[in-house]
């Protein structure tokens, strides 16, 4: 289960929107085995793209340094789909290396409704996980 | 000569947990060979089959990503730092 507070998720939801049609992306990092959300860090698509996400390579090394600095991990990793359901693609699945992290999809196909669901991914298997938004 | 490699949690099971290992080799392939001698297994996930750079890695060295240096070919010199990261992509 993820447990995430309601400013987080709304701002994962916001940087969705913004960054529609294309796809956004980002992590939320945590205390090192805390399992908590804490710090919001949303980062540039490099690819630019509808249908494809990727952190710049020298940005992802600046992030690992940082939560490697603070004690921190990705507990969030998040993007979001333009065109189809919140649910990881095959891409998305190949691409999977946290074990520990929690992969949030958003798809913002619908203006109205934000889909905000959460898996685990490894070795190639997803599994969906209950989403608990709390008032912090 | 020894160059420190930083390993992330995801390769860690092919070095007893260690964040960062030590290594040796004038360039980035050689680097990679001598690691799997130590800890085997470890050369499968960081090149492809037909001996390139997996996409699903990114590799440092100084700072700077080997894709703009050469990949593979990089020259490495006695203590040069290089940082592995998976990269975080998708679709």
């Amino acid at each position: 289960m993820l447990t995430i507070d309601r400013a987080t998720h709304d701002a994962i939801v916001a940087h969705a929107r913004r960054d529609h049609p294309d796809e956004a992306c980002g992590v939320v990092a945590g205390p090192a085995g805390s399992d908590r959300p804490a710090r919001f860090i949303p980062m540039l698509n490099a690819a630019r793209s509808p249908t494809f996400y990727e952190f710049d390579s020298a940005d992802l090394l600046q992030l690992y340094k940082e939560l490697d600095a603070n004690d921190e991990e990705p507990v969030v990793i998040y993007h979001s789909h333009t065109a189809t359901e919140a649910y990881p693609s095959r891409t998305d699945i190949s691409y999977a290396s946290e074990p520990n992290a929690h992969y949030v999809l958003v798809s913002t196909r619908e203006t109205d409704v934000t889909e905000f669901r959460s898996f685990r991914i490894v070795d190639g298997v997803v599994t969906e996980e209950p989403v608990e938004v709390v008032d912090s | 000569m020894a160059i420190e490699v930083k390993i992330p949690t995801i390769l860690r099971t092919y070095t007893n947990g260690e964040k960062a290992v030590e290594g040796k080799g004038d360039t980035l392939a050689a680097l990679i060979d001598d690691l799997d001698a130590n800890h085997p297994g470890l050369k499968g996930r960081l090149i492809t089959d037909d001996g390139s750079l997996h996409r699903f890695v990114n590799v440092y060295v100084n700072d700077e990503d080997v894709r703009f240096t050469g990949s593979l070919d990089t020259a490495l010199k006695d203590g040069d730092a290089v940082t592995v990261l998976p990269a975080v992509a998708g679709g």
